[in-house]
């Protein structure tokens, strides 16, 4: 299908990932963005790259370490990243899954406490020791979103910011056009990346798409001396030293919101940044010094199993849905990949995506969001 | 995994958050004379009020240009927080006709952040102000908040301001004013409009040697009595000028150099182009606020639970185009100074750079990176300072952007060839004052938060291993890693 027109619907990182890897089989691509590119989620998470429960696993992994090269530009990809346990209930839940791990040939090592501080030497003492993953690892989520951009208009591909799309145009089955207050952009094919707003989106082509968006926040502190190991999870927080040095961490409960055609209406971080200040303190106690100097939130959504939706539907034939349920940066190589095969040959060439399928949610109730709880503060 | 089942969602916020400790009427942020004045006044309305001054700040906070653009100019005075303590009650005497009045009063205390319900948040118990001291944080509920956290200056680079020396008016008034611990002696002012004029007369005063003053328009800017006073006092003017450059040793500054080529021995460079006003707080609690250039940038503008007062409110309007005066001066600190600039001390980003919006020396830079700049970013739309941030880390360091935020804004604005008021303000985000994780941390925190807390969302098939699922492994799984809703 070279020289068609694909029209992408989101320049978050499954969008724009999606377009540079159409991009790069000669498609033409346009991406329409509401804002500026990767300004929700995308730019706003942890960075981590390590989804080993995801059928893209083994394609992420592939991929990260070759992301700088295949875009041309710099995405502070860094392989590897270890877990720490703070108490012994999270040292057993951790030993667990480094077995899970170790059963599916992902190699793991466990740490003891002085190698931990080795390779972590913020951590402390007081740690009951650490899961060292030997792949996966983190990226910078802001500079990976504009290096996918960049790269895609390197290859010929159009990004228009500033272009919330209002609605699409049918005929005989397929969308014809995606439209915004300004223009009309025909295509031959259309992929809705549009993160919390699919739902609305896809609503006006008649498909259902089940979604709950949520607000998370994160925390930033000053830089400190590089550790050999900078992706550091534990303690139920998650995060990176990012190639500067900050601490970038991130975990805790969310809050459900409601969400309109426009998205999110604001991200507001709250007073959970001392929760995580708290959790980070004692997950690394030589870095209770640093300075806290910003902290953040993003709206996500999730679906029902919390699994990506990635899928071509049947009617209208020619679109693909996907959302990444709240884990989307990390996969963002793989993700792109698969829904460049779904739009191309119909089919993902490298993994088996089926239980991606937006039909594992056919038999949903209607209100499966008040009957979980999965509802804003009223 | 069952799609269909009823029941709570365990790690959601929903009224696991702490209770604010206390709770007043009113909440004044920021005690100077307008500050103490409306903490006065509400006291004596009968309202429970609470005003609180992060000043004295920790001697390592004022090497960060915390609050003011101190440029390292302080003496060892301000190490010893009980005498910094004595000397704010010494000089500010109405702090003692607020406490009789009833106004609660802490020193030392931030305010870091201020959170409300509002879009895209409604967890919160009531409208909250977070605080901490040099021990602690914790936050205190109110009706209203005033905030009177004044104006910070604006810092303006030239080759060498990254060296101690350079520093701001607010911050030297301050320091010899307030705390008498100025270690400088030898002052080069740079600008001539009320500020910089009136920081000249003080400095003079207090018996420093105030070498002149460098105006980049063909004459001085300020009220006529100032300019009067400020040549009757034998101070050089030195107008239709600009710095070039500054030269220094071990200690900082020794020299300034101006563009027609003089040098002038000092071992201050204090910068009194403008005063901005401190908004944030308002900022950072998604408040209302519009740029008034005759008020020094961006203000609050009125909401019912929130208001300002002193220089935070804007500066007095004199009919002078802050905006423009500002802008003049960068163009000229840009047209005499090499691209190689630093205009980001922390992040260390030269102009160069933030033009170019490359990444930072760490990374490497491919053809492509190379072949971007902001000119190529602006073919996809305006010039967004937060996209620029985090690309070129301009404004991402320690000093949360107070050195160079103002800066950056206009250089984009010059750049992309449009009036300053059409760059967005870049966000200010909580904590607004760079504060240790062992004091803002929580350690007290409900046990219900606690229980709340998942690394994600605690959706257990959220992590299933996709090979693991409809085996048994799924169900060990969710025993092992998830207690919540799907058991």
């Amino acid at each position: 299908m070279s020289g068609s027109e694909v029209v992408i619907v989101g320049g978050g990182v499954t969008g724009l990932s999606a377009g540079w890897w159409l991009a790069r089989s000669g498609v033409k691509v346009t991406v329409l963005d509401k804002f500026i590119v990767g300004w929700e989620a995308s730019g706003r998470n942890g960075g981590g790259a390590s989804h080993y429960a995801s059928p893209l696993f083994d394609e992420e992994q592939r991929l990260w370490p070759q992301m700088d090269e295949l875009l041309g530009y710099p995405t502070e990809h860094q392989k590897g990243r270890i877990l720490i346990a703070m108490t012994e209930r999270q040292w057993e839940q951790y030993r667990f899954i480094a077995e899970r791990h170790k059963r599916l040939n992902h190699p793991v090592e466990l740490l003891d406490v002085k190698q931990v501080q080795e390779a972590v030497p913020l951590a402390g003492d007081n740690c009951f020791g650490g899961v060292h993953y030997k792949f996966g690892g983190h990226a910078n989520p802001q500079r990976s979103v504009q290096a996918y951009a960049w790269a895609l208009q390197d290859l010929g591909g159009k990004i228009i910011q500033h272009s919330p799309v209002t609605g699409f145009e049918t005929a005989g089955g397929k969308v014809t056009a995606v439209k915004t207050a300004n223009a009309t952009y025909g295509c031959d094919s259309v992929v809705v990346a549009a993160g919390p707003q699919i739902p609305q989106l896809m609503a006006q082509l008649g498909v259902n798409v089940p979604l709950a968006a949520a607000r998370a926040e994160m925390i930033i502190t000053e830089p400190a001396p590089m550790m050999p190991l900078g992706g550091v999870d534990g303690h139920k927080i998650y995060g990176r030293q990012t190639m500067r040095g900050n601490l970038a961490y991130g975990g805790g409960p969310h809050e459900w919101l409601d969400m309109d055609a426009t998205g999110p209406a604001a991200r507001p971080s709250t007073p959970l940044a001392r929760n995580l200040a708290k959790r980070l303190a004692e997950l690394l106690p030589k870095a209770a010094h640093l300075n806290v100097i910003r902290s953040w939130a993003g709206v996500i959504e999730n679906s029902p199993d919390g699994r990506p939706i990635i899928d071509r539907l049947t009617s209208p034939d020619n679109v693909v849905v996907a959302s990444m349920s709240s884990v989307g940066f990390g996969l963002s190589p793989a993700s792109g990949h698969a829904i460049r095969d779904l739009v191309i040959d119909g089919k993902c060439s490298f993994a088996d995506i089926d239980i991606l399928k937006l039909s594992r949610f056919d038999n949903l109730e209607s209100d499966w969001r008040e009957k979980r709880g999965w509802m804003p503060i009223t | 995994m069952e799609l269909n089942f009823t029941g709570t969602d365990i790690c959601a916020i929903n009224g696991t958050r702490s209770a604010p400790e206390a709770h007043y009427n009113t909440v004044v942020v920021g005690a100077g004379p307008s500050g103490i004045a409306a903490a006065i006044d509400a006291a004596k309305a009968g309202l429970r009020v609470l005003l609180v001054d992060e000043n004295p700040v920790s001697g390592a906070l004022m090497g960060n240009d915390v609050p003011l653009y101190f440029g390292g100019r302080m003496t060892a005075a301000t190490q010893n927080t009980e005498r910094m303590l004595e000397a704010i009650f010494m000089s500010m005497p109405a702090l003692e006709t607020a406490m009789d009045a009833g106004v609660e009063l802490l020193l030392g205390t931030t305010a870091w952040g201020v959170y409300r319900n509002g879009p895209g948040v409604a967890s919160l118990p009531e409208q909250v102000v977070g605080l901490a001291d040099a021990e602690r944080s914790w936050i205190v509920g109110f009706d209203n908040i005033i905030l009177a956290t004044g104006g910070r200056d604006l810092a303006m680079a030239f080759p060498g301001w990254n060296q101690p020396g350079v520093m701001g008016a607010a911050a030297l008034q301050m320091l010899l004013t307030r705390y008498e611990a100025f270690a400088g002696r030898r002052v080069l002012i740079i600008g001539s409009h009320d500020l910089a004029l009136e920081t000249a007369l003080l400095a003079k005063e207090r018996g420093i040697d105030v070498v002149g003053l460098v105006e980049v328009r063909a004459a001085p800017q300020g009220r006529s009595e100032l300019i009067t006073k400020v040549e009757a006092a034998g101070i050089a003017l030195y107008c239709g000028q600009t710095i070039a450059s500054a030269k220094g040793g071990i200690d900082g500054v020794e020299s300034a150099t101006l563009s027609s080529g003089a040098e002038i021995a000092c071992d201050t460079i204090c910068v009194a182009i403008g005063l901005i006003p401190s908004i944030e707080l308002v900022d950072a609690m998604h408040g209302e606020r519009a740029l008034n250039a005759q008020r020094g940038g961006y203000i609050p503008q009125g909401e019912a639970t929130v208001s300002a007062v002193g220089d935070c409110a804007g500066l007095t309007d004199t009919g002078f185009d802050h905006i423009a005066y500002r802008m003049e001066w960068m163009r000229a600190l840009s047209s005499v100074s090499a691209d190689d600039t630093i205009i980001c001390q922390c992040e260390e980003v030269t102009r160069a750079d933030l033009i170019g919006v490359q990444p930072p020396n760490y990374l490497t830079r491919p053809a492509p990176m190379c072949a971007r700049s902001l000119e190529t970013l602006l073919d996809d739309g305006p010039a967004n300072p937060d996209q620029i941030k985090r690309l070129t880390r301009a404004g991402m360091g320690v000093c949360q952007g107070r050195r160079c935020r103002d800066q950056v804004a206009m250089l984009l604005a010059i750049e992309a060839d449009k009036p300053f008021g059409t760059i967005p303000l870049a966000s200010h985000r909580a904590p607004v004052r760079p504060l240790p994780l062992k004091i803002l941390a929580e350690w007290d925190e409900p046990a219900a938060l606690d229980a709340a807390w998942d690394v994600w969302f605690g959706i257990p098939t959220q992590w299933v291993p996709v090979e693991d699922l409809n085996t048994p492994y799924q169900d060990e799984h969710r025993e092992m890693l998830y207690t919540g809703m799907y058991k």
